[in-house]
């Protein structure tokens, strides 16, 4: 049976059933009397439930149960930042409303997916999908079902589709693993979505994203040393590589576990990005797209996050050194810093102005929340198993 | 670490089950913290792209019925040495052998366990 558990001062949990419209009117009461600007999530993995946060004075308000597989789930928020739209791995789209700490609306949409975007309008939700390989867009707020794009290549074969993101003038960009393409479907009219399909971009692209102003897109290869770079200003340009043979002299190493592009690690001109089977840090001249510098780092790295302001870089790693993160000065272009917050070091999220990070410790169950300035931890809070961390920033950024 | 109990009991479970079958000689090798370990790797790290209920992901589905019909010695030989040209990466430098086997009959005998 599914529960929803809400923590503090609420009541106890009510039975619910998945796809069931939901009504908690008793429980509306204490947390609708708050803002969210300081709110978030935590994926807890292997319960599949939420927990919901606030990080002004870094506590956990409620926890929302009944999710599904939540392994490699992300989010993204709407608009006015009520609602946390959860993407499960076993095609769960989960709409949760955080001030209720409810699941306002669950469907499962696919066998296996892999994640999901907003549209600039903040009115279409996007989800990516491994089986069946494509992506579906939904209505935001009533998640019925507007589009479907398989992605279908070849003669009659169908693409597991990765880094799905949204871009400017509501259109979405995604990358097809076994299909080498990036396509880009334009929905600013829902009915009539156009797709752009580029193809040969470089082989097996695994990971996608796109800069902070909503201009490049940058699909991650893993069959190749390079990236592949997409101008959306001058999409009939097609897509060019970048970054060719950046392991050329370099023994390529196993990679425990993908790296994700998520974000954009920029500081000035220079964005910094995870190499594949090289434990490094590129860093790339984003004015011309060329290598400046590579930095050693202890392991494959997996997330590599600019703090706000980008004064600092954070790094986590793939197993066997996922217990440590290691700071890289982006001035000095050099690790100023390990920590070893503990095993399983999976996610970290920084607050909007940068002066605190959190980041969650797997095999420890717990979350564990710096200061930035200090890098000493100031506190910490239980978790069972989580994963990603996602505060409702996010919803006016593009791209994540 | 904490240890989760479930999980415990589960991994126990099917020690005492293995002991009945003969492929139990394989992974004898294998100390019962080490099994633990293990079956945790296999959830937390093989599932972070094999999804965390190996029903697959970016790589191929791993229950115990997508695995029906391959060799023992191949899903051995695929754990040791990755596949080439794909994310599937080579074991060998945190697995030994033993681990290995152990890996293989816990993929082998999933559905017993619950
Ligand atoms: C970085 C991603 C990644 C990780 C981590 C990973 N695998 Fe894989 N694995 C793959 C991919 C991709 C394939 C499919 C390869 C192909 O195309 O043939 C695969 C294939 C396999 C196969 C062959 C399946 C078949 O039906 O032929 C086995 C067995 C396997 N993996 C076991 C494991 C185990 C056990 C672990 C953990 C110790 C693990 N994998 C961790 C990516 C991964």
């Amino acid at each position: 049976m599914k529960l929803l558990a809400v923590k503090r001062s609420l009541l106890l949990g009510v039975a619910l059933a998945a796809m069931m419209p939901l009504c908690h009117a008793e429980q509306t009461i204490n947390l609708m009397q708050r803002g969210t600007g300081d709110m978030g999530v935590v994926v807890e993995r292997a319960t599949g439930s939420l927990q919901i946060i606030e990080h002004s004075s870094d506590t956990s308000l409620a926890s929302v149960e009944g999710l599904g597989d939540l392994s490699h789930a992300s989010v993204v928020f709407s608009r006015d930042e009520r609602y946390a739209y959860v993407f499960g791995r076993d095609g769960g789209l989960n709409k949760v409303d955080i001030l209720n700490a409810s699941i306002d609306q669950r469907l499962m949409q696919a066998g296996n997916s892999i994640g999901g975007a907003i549209s600039a309008d903040g009115k279409l939700v996007a989800v990516s999908n491994y089986e069946p390989g494509g992506v579906r867009i939904f209505d935001s707020t009533t998640l019925e079902l507007l589009v479907d794009i398989p992605a279908n290549y070849g003669d009659g074969q169908t693409s597991k589709v990765v880094g799905l993101v949204d871009a400017p003038g509501n259109q979405f960009v995604f990358s097809l693993y076994e299909a080498n393409e990036t396509w880009i479907a334009d929905v600013s009219d829902v009915s009539e979505p156009v797709i752009t399909r580029f193809e040969d971009v470089g082989a097996a692209p695994y990971d996608g994203l796109i800069s902070p102003d909503g201009r490049y897109y940058i699909a991650g290869l893993f069959g190749e040393d390079g990236l592949a770079l997409l101008d959306l200003w001058y999409p009939e340009k097609g897509m060019r590589k970048i970054l060719e043979g950046y392991a050329e002299h370099d023994e390529t190493l196993p990679v425990y576990k993908m790296p994700h592009l998520e974000g954009w690690a920029i500081a000035g001109n220079l964005a910094f990005l995870p190499a594949v089977g090289q434990h490094k840090v590129l860093v790339v001249d984003t004015r011309d797209w060329t290598q400046i510098d590579s930095i050693d780092v202890i392991g494959q790295p997996v997330f590599v996050m600019a703090r706000p302001g980008g004064r600092q870089v954070w790094v986590n790693f793939a197993v066997p050194d996922n217990k440590y993160i290691q700071i890289i000065d982006t001035e000095m272009r050099s690790v100023v810093r390990q920590l070893e917050p503990g095993p399983g070091v999976l996610h970290m999220e920084f607050s909007a102005r940068g002066e605190e990070v959190w980041l969650s410790v797997r095999d420890e169950d717990r979350l564990d929340i710096y200061n930035t300035d200090t890098l000493e931890r100031t506190a910490s809070l239980p978790a069972r198993k989580p994963s990603g961390i996602f505060f409702t920033q996010r919803a006016h950024r593009g791209g994540l | 670490m904490p240890v989760n109990f479930s999980r415990t009991t589960s991994v126990l479970a099917l020690l005492i089950l293995m002991q009945c079958m003969p492929q139990a000689a394989f992974a004898d090798d294998v100390s019962n913290k080490r099994k633990q370990e293990l079956a945790y790797l296999l959830d937390q790290d093989c599932g972070s792209c094999h999804g965390l209920t190996l029903k697959g992901g970016l790589g191929s589905p791993l229950t115990a019925e997508a695995l029906r019909g391959k060799p023992s010695g191949y899903l051995f030989a695929v754990i040791r040495d990755g596949v080439p040209g794909t994310p599937m990466p080579p074991w060998s430098a945190l697995l030994d052998d033993d681990d290995i086997r152990w890996i293989v009959q816990l993929l082998r005998n999933q559905g017993t366990l619950q």
